[in-house]
């Protein structure tokens, strides 16, 4: 039988469809190869037998004619979406013990569309963080290792650094993220993957633990851009439980993909060129822009001159955000518990010892921004500037259809790099961060390998609604790189 | 940013911080906000506020129960719950 962890979702689901193996045998192999990658410490919770259960079921329904869209399929979740009767973290201490009694909307359509669970990946403490290291139920670990020989254990990237490794890993096909201000793009970027954030509104977010509401958006990650495809038509759709779920027709994402980018035109932000822009990951770029050339797109030089400022905006509104909604955690209705000799100090106490020093800190920008005497200065100034950016976006695709840039501006770090520095660790969102604030479809593609032999992304931006387009630039852009690397623990496995 | 901003905002947040910390947050969160200040170059004179990036209108809907009956699933994951209500600390003496 063939490597059924090798395959990818478009592949499974024809050969599920042929009967060639069962739902059960696929979901086994990845059950096994769960097991086999647990020093990777993807997960949070592993759900094997309720994804041996849920198998069992698939082939049931496939066998009654009654396939769904993804029907036999084994997936990965981010601990940070609900799952009845699964215990759901945020890979927060505070959520240690917390069993929803429902199902988030975009898990549900997953799960409705005949989708398997293999189990809860681990993430950033409630998504804030680039490198997977602020969860607290440890790092989480890059199966790539550099060329080079030092054998340093790398980060996934972050938020969702679990979900991206364990797709990497080829444990799971696919799997679902959130994306703030990049949680998707750079994690797919730094292991070798894809991933796709769509516009704002196009997933709904109920269910989904709340971070920065005004940026959360669910995606998918895949190793394909066709599988990703293929995801997004699953979890996408109107939701009236969430009042920013728009109700738009979802195109069919997959057979966006077969059209041509003949004439399209390809926008590259000249203010993305930033100092100190690795040479090779520049060299991607210009490689990325003549693999478009020669499928018949123009390449338009466009400006977002509000750019550089899309980072502090970000650390306003981001945390001033994260410090409301994190409000809730006051270990009354759910979550630890820390008494204390009245009810301010088991507050206190609760949330002292419930979070961690990375949302701490956040918790303590956004509620220094948001209070009095300060408003005006820092929340409302960055939403001013919130406009700009997105009114520099809007501007940009009066003269193109996309977006074209580097995912992020390194490859994959070592863990413990960038720690010291808040400010070193959020540069790494630097080409994310922007489209995050004006709600726009990004998307990164494995495109390129750095001199140490770790995986580059390229990051394409759309216009509100059109991750069609984006699918498609994608597309061309993975056929043109074609990437055959696989990490090295994946090679020693098959040898 | 100095230590008794610290605490007060720490206050505010109702997060217990200890000496310790202060003196860190202090230096940490004042490297940031020196960061966040470049804010300051761009001029926003009669620019509006951004709030929702999406540009539809606030969906409406009938104001009729569509949900409920659900006591025992929203007790599920309390701390501690008596006879259907949440327990909490004495707050009146």
């Amino acid at each position: 039988m063939t490597n059924l962890t090798h395959l990818t979702i478009a592949e499974a689901l024809d050969a599920l469809k042929k009967k060639d193996f069962t739902a059960k045998e696929l979901t086994e192999a990845h059950v096994k190869a769960t097991s086999e990658f647990r020093h990777l410490n993807a997960y949070v919770t592993e759900t094997p037998e309720i994804a041996v259960e849920q198998a069992e079921a698939s082939d049931k329904r496939r066998a009654k004619g009654e396939a769904g869209l993804l029907e036999g399929i084994p997936l990965a979740i981010k601990d940070l979406y609900c799952t009845k009767g699964v215990r759901t973290t945020a890979s927060s201490k505070i959520l240690e013990n917390f069993i929803p009694t429902y199902d988030s909307t975009v898990s549900g359509n997953l799960m409705r569309d005949g989708a398997i669970m293999l189990g809860k990946t681990s993430l950033d403490e409630f998504a804030m963080g680039s490198s997977n290291t602020t969860s607290a139920y440890g790092n989480v670990i890059n199966p790539w290792k550099r060329s080079t020989g030092d054998n340093a254990d790398l980060v996934p990237g972050g938020s969702s650094g679990g979900s991206a490794a364990i797709v990497a890993a080829r444990a799971a096909m696919g799997s679902t993220g959130t994306d703030t201000g990049g949680s998707i793009r750079q994690p797919a970027s730094f292991c070798g993957i894809a991933g796709i954030k769509p516009t704002y509104g196009r997933c709904s977010r109920w269910g989904i633990i709340a971070f920065a509401s005004s940026l959360d958006q669910a995606g998918p990650f895949a190793r394909t851009v066709e599988d990703c495809a293929i995801m997004l038509q699953s979890m996408s759709g109107y939701d009236p439980k969430d009042s920013t779920s728009a109700n738009q027709p979802v195109p069919d994402f997959r057979a966006a993909l077969s059209g041509s980018i003949k004439g399209l035109r390809v926008g590259i932000p000249k203010e993305y060129n930033v100092d100190g822009l690795p040479a090779e990951i520049a060299k991607l770029w210009e490689q990325g822009k003549d693999w478009l050339r020669s499928e018949g797109a123009e390449i338009i030089d466009v400006s977002l001159p509000h750019s550089k400022y899309a980072l502090p905006v970000y650390y306003i509104l981001a945390p001033a955000e994260c410090s409301s909604n994190l409000a809730r955690y006051d270990g009354v209705r759910y979550g630890l518990r820390v008494e204390g000799k009245d009810l301010t100090e088991t507050y206190e106490k609760t949330r002292a010892q419930g979070f961690g020093n990375e949302v701490k800190r956040r918790i303590m920008i956004g509620t220094y921004v948001l209070s009095a005497g300060y408003y005006d200065a820092y929340y409302t100034k960055a939403q001013k500037i919130r406009r700009l950016i997105a009114e520099d976006f809007a501007k940009a695709y009066e003269k193109c259809d996309v977006l074209l840039s580097p995912t992020a501006p390194s490859a994959a770090f070592a863990i413990g790099e960038n720690e010291d520095d808040p400010v070193k660790m959020y540069l790494n969102d630097v080409f994310t961060i922007p489209a995050s604030l004006a709600g726009l479809p990004g998307m990164s593609v494995p495109a390129g390998m750095s001199s140490d032999g770790l995986p580059l992304g390229l990051q394409i931006i759309g216009k509100p609604w059109d991750e069609a387009t984006v699918l498609r630039v994608g597309h061309v852009i993975e056929k043109a790189a074609a990437i055959t690397a696989l990490p090295a623990m994946l090679m020693k496995k098959a040898a | 940013m100095d230590k008794a901003t610290v605490k007060k905002v720490a206050t505010l947040a109702r997060l217990h911080v200890t000496e310790e910390e202060q003196e860190k947050y202090a230096a940490q969160l004042g490297g940031i906000f020196k960061w966040i200040e470049q804010m300051s170059e761009v001029n926003t004179d009669n620019v509006k506020p951004l709030s929702s990036v999406i540009d539809l209108p606030t969906p409406l809907r009938k104001d009729e129960v569509t949900d409920g009956g659900i006591q025992d699933d929203i007790l599920a994951n309390a701390p501690e719950a008596v006879e259907g209500f949440f327990v909490v600390p004495k707050v009146v003496e």
